[in-house]
């Protein structure tokens, strides 16, 4: 049972031995290191570069522009803001170029709190990545679906930015569906494909024999079905949502429905849509920041959209509108959602009085003090012994 | 470099008479470009030479048999403009039958986007080589110590020709108030590259020292970092005026007299040769001018590809 970073590297490696992917590249990710999350141990032609984001999305174009398939990675998307023009670039060049030379590039990094990285390794990119157009867009949540998405991302002739949700980089699948088809089981897929610790000069991986499955662009998935409130959500916080959906369900009689975008770029408007139109009720949740984030435009369009359906105004969970994510636990928390906020807001979202009845018409929520807890579930990061101890507490200020 | 001087001037016309929006080109660079596109390896793919060149490169694409009126159609942003339909400035070529990538107006970015195709070509081997090429000022860009450092890695050098158009001027503030180093060719001497210093104003010196930078390139498989000293005649772009700059030196008069003094081409006939080019120059302009714009709804093609061209769907 593969780990989503596992599932990343065997998606590249079926992208390099049948896809056509000729060079796999980023910081530390060549041999002896495999990326600083090991997503690419053991691949054929991954190699290392300069510590230069900018040379690295530069050279990631130049290469899709010879008729090469680039993978590249940076290390951070924290460190990806620099290279923001270029990104333009590689949106840009098709139209700007009116169908001349198309740009078929991956770039795949790293993103979200969730790991204690402080300043520098917890930003997201969502909302930044959705303001580039003429890429496409996609943040999995879980292994299966990384794997689609890299395998998608390789075969598309566009731009195709992977977002990997770092928290997640150890999940493993929760049901028989999330598994990929043909993996082994974990201590087998370990010791087949992990490498070892010390020297691995003389290592060499031996695959699995997993099929070309890509993930359909453009499609969420429905994680959870419910029919008092609907949460629209990607990344880490899907996971988030649907261990609270099934906490709600089981302790307090709510029924959650939890729509895990996936593709950002292009984003599923009809499964949206029908889930506002069943539930009336829609809390969209990341963890960027909320002023200018990703889904303020998906409020927009719910409200111009499906105003008729909506019994609350939509209603946006996400990350505070601070300069960074603290590295201290309670700074942290205090800064992106957290489990039990996610929690209060899809209560708030699930009984916040229907608009036009008059509230006297409605038991009042009782708004409680802000609760504050540690979002990460610790089976999130089972294997990821030198986190396990801080999640494993669970802090509650009030 | 006569058609091509021919060329901006009528683009600069054009822009006054309110039938473009903006002006920027490259005269005072006729003489070294016409060289870069004489010299190139013309073709596509990665047998051929790849080109990341800036916006004062319209001498380059004449050389390689750009007719001029696609020029002028995009400074009328007509949607027959082959380079890009109406979206982009006029001298933002975009060929990939001949491996002329786009150009942007970002500076220097070309030179972080180079080092791929380079990298290609090094894989691939053969003669096939990749020439990026930007002006003085945009050399203060970190994108320049990009391809400095990825082009001498060790063992995994490229085959990039480096060329700095030296003009002295970012816009309007002079290189010596900016810069401290003597020369931009010797910035690469640190990193073990071959670098030469031309004057790209006299077509000689320019092609020599081109022809012996890309002989280096194509055999060795290394870096070179070549810097010309042009002049810049009309001024950065439109927006500082695009009026002929006396003090400068003009390639076409430097030739001019060589080509007197040799015996080769009379003043006259020079004159005449200029007249003759003007004339069609105005023909080509006349019908530009009755050509359609683009339609409104034309502005959500080639958002995305559906086919990889550059991989050889067709």
């Amino acid at each position: 049972m593969a780990t989503l970073v596992q599932a990343v590297r065997m998606a590249l490696h079926v992208g390099e031995e049948r896809l056509g992917v000729t060079d796999i590249f980023g910081q530390d990710v060549g041999p002896p290191l495999g990326g600083v999350f090991t997503a690419t141990q053991g691949l054929r032609t991954a190699w290392n570069t300069p510590l230069d984001e900018r040379g690295i999305v530069g050279m990631a174009m130049g290469l899709a522009l010879a008729g090469q398939k680039p993978v590249a990675e940076i290390q951070f998307c924290d460190y990806a803001f620099n290279t923001i023009d270029l990104l333009k670039l590689c949106g840009n060049t098709y139209w700007s170029s009116a169908g001349d030379w198309n740009v078929p590039m991956t770039l795949m990094t790293p993103v979200g709190a969730g790991i204690h990285g402080s300043i520098y390794h917890s930003h997201s990119f969502d909302a930044q990545a959705t303001r580039i157009p003429g890429w496409k867009i996609v943040m999995p949540s879980q292994p299966r679906d990384a794997y689609g998405a890299l395998l998608s991302a390789i075969d598309d002739p566009n731009p195709v930015m992977v977002l990997l949700p770092k928290a997640l980089m150890r999940a493993r699948a929760e049901s028989e569906a999330e598994l990929i088809p043909g993996e082994p089981d974990a201590r087998e897929l370990r010791a087949r494909i992990d490498a070892p610790i010390g020297d691995r000069s003389a290592w060499v991986p031996d695959w699995p024999d997993t099929p070309i499955e890509q993930l359909p662009i453009g499609k969420a998935a429905r994680l959870r079905e419910g029919t008092d409130v609907s949460v629209v959500t990607y990344g880490r916080l899907a996971r988030v949502a649907m261990r609270a959906a099934d906490q709600l369900r089981a302790q307090e009689g709510l029924s959650v429905e939890v729509l895990d975008l996936r593709w950002l770029h292009p984003y599923d408007w009809d499964a949206i849509a029908a889930s506002a139109h069943k539930t009336g009720r829609v809390l969209f949740l990341n963890e960027d920041t909320e002023i200018t984030n990703f889904g303020e435009h998906l409020i927009r369009r719910t409200c111009e959209d499906l105003f008729a359906d909506l019994k609350i105004a939509p209603r946006l969970h996400a990350g505070a509108h601070l300069p960074g994510v603290g590295l201290a636990e309670p700074l942290e928390a205090a800064s992106v959602p957290t489990m039990a906020s996610t929690l209060e807001a899809i209560r708030e979202a699930a009984r916040a009085p229907e608009v036009g009845r008059s509230l006297r018409d409605v038991p009042r929520v009782v708004r409680r003090a802000p609760v504050v807890d540690y979002a990460i579930d610790p089976r999130e990061l089972a294997g990821h012994a030198a986190h396990r101890d801080v999640f494993a507490r669970s802090l509650r200020y009030r | 470099m006569l058609e091509g001087r021919v060329l901006e001037e009528r683009l600069i016309r054009m822009q006054r008479q309110g039938e473009g929006y903006f002006w920027i080109g490259g005269p005072g660079e006729e003489a070294f470009n016409a060289c870069v596109g004489l010299l190139m390896k013309q073709g596509q793919g990665l047998d051929y030479d790849y080109l990341h060149a800036h916006y004062r490169s319209s001498a380059t694409l004449l050389a390689l048999g750009a007719p001029s009126i696609d020029a002028l159609r995009q400074m009328h942003n007509v949607k027959t403009d082959p380079y890009s339909q109406g979206r982009n400035f006029v001298g933002h070529f975009s060929k990939r039958e001949w491996n002329v990538a786009p150009i942007t107006s970002p500076i220097e970015v070309q030179f972080s986007i180079a080092i791929g195709t380079a990298h290609a070509q090094r894989r691939h081997g053969g003669e096939g080589i990749t020439i990026v090429q930007g002006g003085d000022a945009g050399t203060a860009e970190g994108d320049f110590a990009t391809c400095l450092v990825w082009s001498s890695r060790p063992n995994a050098e490229l085959p990039i020709l480096m060329i700095v158009t030296n003009n002295e001027w970012g816009i309007s503030t002079h290189a010596s108030t900016q810069h401290g180093e003597k020369n931009i060719a010797d910035r690469g001497k640190a990193f073990g590259i071959r670098t030469a210093i031309c004057d790209g104003n006299d077509v000689e010196s320019a092609w020599f020292a081109l022809e012996e930078a890309m002989r280096y390139v194509r055999n060795e498989r290394r870096p070179f970092l070549l810097q010309a000293n042009v002049s810049r005649l009309y001024g950065h772009s439109s927006s500082s005026g695009s009026n002929y700059v006396e003090s400068e030196t003009d390639c076409l008069n430097v030739l001019a007299d060589k080509l007197a003094a040799r015996g080769f081409r009379s003043p006259d006939e020079t004159k005449r040769l200029r007249e003759q080019i003007e004339a069609s120059m105005r023909a080509w302009y006349e019908q530009v001018i009755t050509e359609p714009k683009p339609d409104p709804e034309d502005a959500f093609d080639f958002v995305f590809a559906d086919k990889n061209h550059v991989g050889g769907e067709a």
